[in-house]
């Protein structure tokens, strides 16, 4: 049976760190687990399974992981398989799971979200996340991504007076929220002073502008509307799913201070679900560095272009302005496990959703919206969520 | 049973030092910014006729010239250390003949990463324990290698520490002591391999600090004491940072262990590491103090000991350089002379 509209009914995580004594599937499982048993939902009601990852098979050695989870959680026989989408496979991993019950495939759907990256060298895990750009034009040639995003955040400066302290800025406000998120990697307030003075890795991008190698999983149970009410009395809805392409290489595009993809996935969701920028009450932007964030909050309409920098001096974007940002702690701060990061932004909606998010709650939030980008905007998934 | 302890005790450090600024230069890092990060502003470095023998030699020439104890004496030889300078001949008989120990003795090379030497310590405690010597030589020391340009290269060092091991005319009792062990690969160096390799990140929190805290944690619960009844500590010194944030973990005062501290300007001399902190805290410590070490072996292992001051060391002080003697006599050399010194240079070797 179609169904209308797609229910969230269980959402978990495991702990965001550097976890040194679990393994990829250990945390994968723990996901896993406190996502269904937050859902109220019985493992045999599951009929289907995706996990969101990047590269399991450069950082820990294992592919498959759709069978993996399937196999190792007992979930019995019920079709699995993993999607990759550069930093975005979580948000395609939540889309594709959104669709097959969408389109009547399936009712009851397990998304996992995973990356174990510290098991690696830091070279390696560099290297590793890297070929989400264009590998052959920009890794290559040493175009890291601290690089390419030095370049956004360089010319940002230079056409809109966007400052350093702007970039330190996100960083104490993510760190903020982060300290009140029990899964965080850095529950830790950080103040300024320390952001501007921390080592430097590409003018003007410092190591606290960046997000760290994290290990992490994240889990979500979707399932068809009318079931929803079976398990929870608290379901969260997916008001819309889109996602858009841009070109790999940040140098093919017009503009270097603006995400397309992220601009047109954004108006098509909002579109949708019949909402404006202006019924949003709170927002998990990809802030892979800084600089993502300040340019995500004007492509998606929080601030005008070249404002972004501003609406951080107005403190719009912290907890109790009028669009909180990141109240997770943003991958900045939470941490960026990849492949967990797309699923994790949406456990965290459905926190703030239910009211649940404790001291990090946005007060009577209803609407809520995800954007999650893979390499440095050539994937753009947005999911709005309601409750 | 009889008491162990320490009978005698010296040091050497090599006299020549490199900054980090200057290492730092060459690398085209911040000098300034990198030794305040690591805690390690410079490092000995050993001359081109030094190595782990002649290291240990000169320690224990100077333990046993501080116990006043007859060479003769010593029933065991151990050498513990990660750049012994034979893969196969033990350092300990140079070390044995050339301090003037009999041929009845028995003797043996350690390698434990940094704690090989305090592993040493253990063993003579027990052969002394149980009579079967009357006294024992544990030495630790190094000349430790780090790749250039790697993060090491920045605290690598020379130095060592020889303690005469007895259960008569003590310095200082050795009343306890505690072991932690793990299989858990931080930092290793293969057979044949020039210089070590290290897991970055993972040699902190799941390698040194579980270790060093877990040894500290089983001594405090095996002996029933407290912080708060020790005058100093001494934890391994892998730069100047992890110490001094074990400290902060367990709730040391910093004033408690900031005597030990030699690796801000002598480096990390690796199996001469916590035995130097330890010799410079007993260069200084009234009679009476209470001392409490805990050293750090890589792949991996911590020891640790509660020790207390005895009324003798006061009248062998003087005899013998002091750890700070050491750190004060030194001679600075450039990059290139380092890279010479330590055959870093590929057309020399």
């Amino acid at each position: 049976m179609m169904s209308d509209r797609v229910a969230i009914v269980g959402a978990g995580m495991s702990k965001f760190g550097e976890l040194w004594d679990k393994s990829l599937i250990d945390i994968t499982l723990e996901a896993g687990m406190y996502s269904i048993f937050d859902s109220g939902v019985s493992g045999s009601e599951i009929d289907g399974l995706v996990v969101g990852n990047m590269s399991a098979g450069r950082f820990t050695g294992q592919e498959h992981l759709g069978a993996m989870a399937v196999d190792m959680g007992g979930l019995g026989s019920i079709p699995s398989y993993s999607v990759e989408a550069g930093c975005a496979s979580g948000g395609a991993a939540v889309r594709q799971a959104y669709m097959a019950i969408k389109s009547g495939e399936h009712d009851v759907v397990l998304v996992l979200g995973c990356e174990k990256m510290s098991d690696v060298s830091q070279t390696e895990a560099m290297n590793t996340i890297s070929v989400a750009g264009d590998w052959e034009n920009e890794g290559m040639f040493g175009a890291t991504f601290p690089a390419l995003y030095a370049f956004m955040a360089r010319r940002h400066m230079m056409e809109y007076g966007t400052t350093e302290e702007h970039l330190a800025k996100v960083t104490v406000k993510n760190h903020a929220n982060a300290a009140h998120n029990q899964w965080a990697q850095f529950q830790r307030p950080v103040p300024l002073e320390v952001v501007m003075r921390s080592g430097l890795i590409a003018d003007p991008i410092r190591v606290l502008h960046s997000s760290p190698v994290t290990d992490g999983a994240a889990g979500l149970v979707l399932c068809r509307e009318d079931l929803a009410k079976k398990y929870t009395d608290t379901p969260v809805y997916v008001e819309s799913s889109e996602q858009s392409s841009d070109t790999l290489a940040l140098h093919n595009r017009k503009s270097i201070t603006q995400m397309d993809a992220v601009i047109r996935s954004t108006r098509s969701s909002l579109k949708e679900a019949k909402l404006t920028i202006n019924d949003i009450d709170v927002f998990e932007l990809h802030d892979s560095f800084t600089i993502g964030e300040i340019i995500l909050t004007e492509d998606v309409g929080i601030a005008k272009k070249g404002e972004g920098g501003k609406a951080l001096d107005e403190g719009i974007t912290e907890i109790g302005g009028k669009f909180p940002v990141n109240t997770s702690g943003g991958l900045k701060a939470r941490g960026h496990p990849v492949g967990a990061t797309g699923v994790a932004q949406i456990v965290e909606l459905v926190l703030q959703l239910r009211g649940d998010a404790e001291k990090r709650q946005v007060d009577g939030a209803e609407k809520a919206m995800a954007v999650n980008i893979g390499g440095t905007g050539a994937t753009s998934i947005v999911h709005i969520l309601g409750r | 049973m009889v008491a162990a302890g320490i009978a005698g005790y010296g040091v050497y450090v090599p006299r020549y030092r490199i900054k980090t600024s200057e290492i730092a230069s060459v690398w085209g890092e911040d000098g300034e910014k990198l030794a305040k990060g690591l805690g390690v502003f410079e490092k000995s470095v050993p001359g081109p006729d030094e190595d782990v023998a002649t290291i240990s030699v000169e320690a224990a020439r100077n333990a046993i010239k501080r116990g006043n104890v007859n060479p003769l004496d010593i029933g065991a030889v151990y050498v513990g250390s990660e750049s012994h300078p034979y893969a196969v001949k033990p350092t300990g008989t140079i070390v044995a003949e050339a301090v003037g120990c009999s041929h009845d003795i028995t003797c043996a090379d350690y390698e434990f990463a940094c704690k090989a030497g305090t592993a040493a310590i253990q063993t003579c405690m027990g052969l002394v324990k149980s009579g079967m010597v009357k006294l024992g030589l544990a030495i630790g020391s190094d000349t430790a290698q780090g790749r250039p340009g790697d993060a090491l290269e920045y605290s690598a060092a020379a130095g060592g520490a020889a303690y005469v091991i007895g259960s008569e005319n003590l310095l200082a009792t050795i009343e306890e002591t505690y072991s932690f062990t793990s299989d858990t690969p931080d930092f290793w160096r293969r057979e044949g391999e020039d210089f070590p390799s290290h897991g970055a990140r993972f040699t902190g929190e799941p390698a040194y600090f579980r270790h060093v805290g877990a040894g500290a944690a089983g001594l405090l619960k095996k002996t029933g004491t407290t912080i708060d009844d020790y005058d100093y500590f001494v934890f391994h010194m892998p730069n100047g940072k992890f110490p001094v944030a074990m400290g902060r973990q367990i709730g040391v005062p910093k004033e408690k262990l900031e005597d030990s501290l030699v690796v801000r300007r002598i480096g990390n001399t690796y199996s001469g590491s916590a035995m130097i902190g330890l010799a410079r805290v007993l260069d200084i410590a009234k009679p009476g103090s209470r001392i409490f070490v805990v050293s750090y072996g890589s792949g991996a292992g911590s020891d640790a000991f509660s020790i207390t001051v005895e009324d003798a060391i006061e009248e062998r002080r003087g005899q013998v350089p002091t750890v700070d003697d050491y750190i004060e006599r030194k001679t600075y050399v450039n990059y290139s002379v380092y890279a010479k010194y330590r055959r870093k240079i590929k057309a020399l070797s």
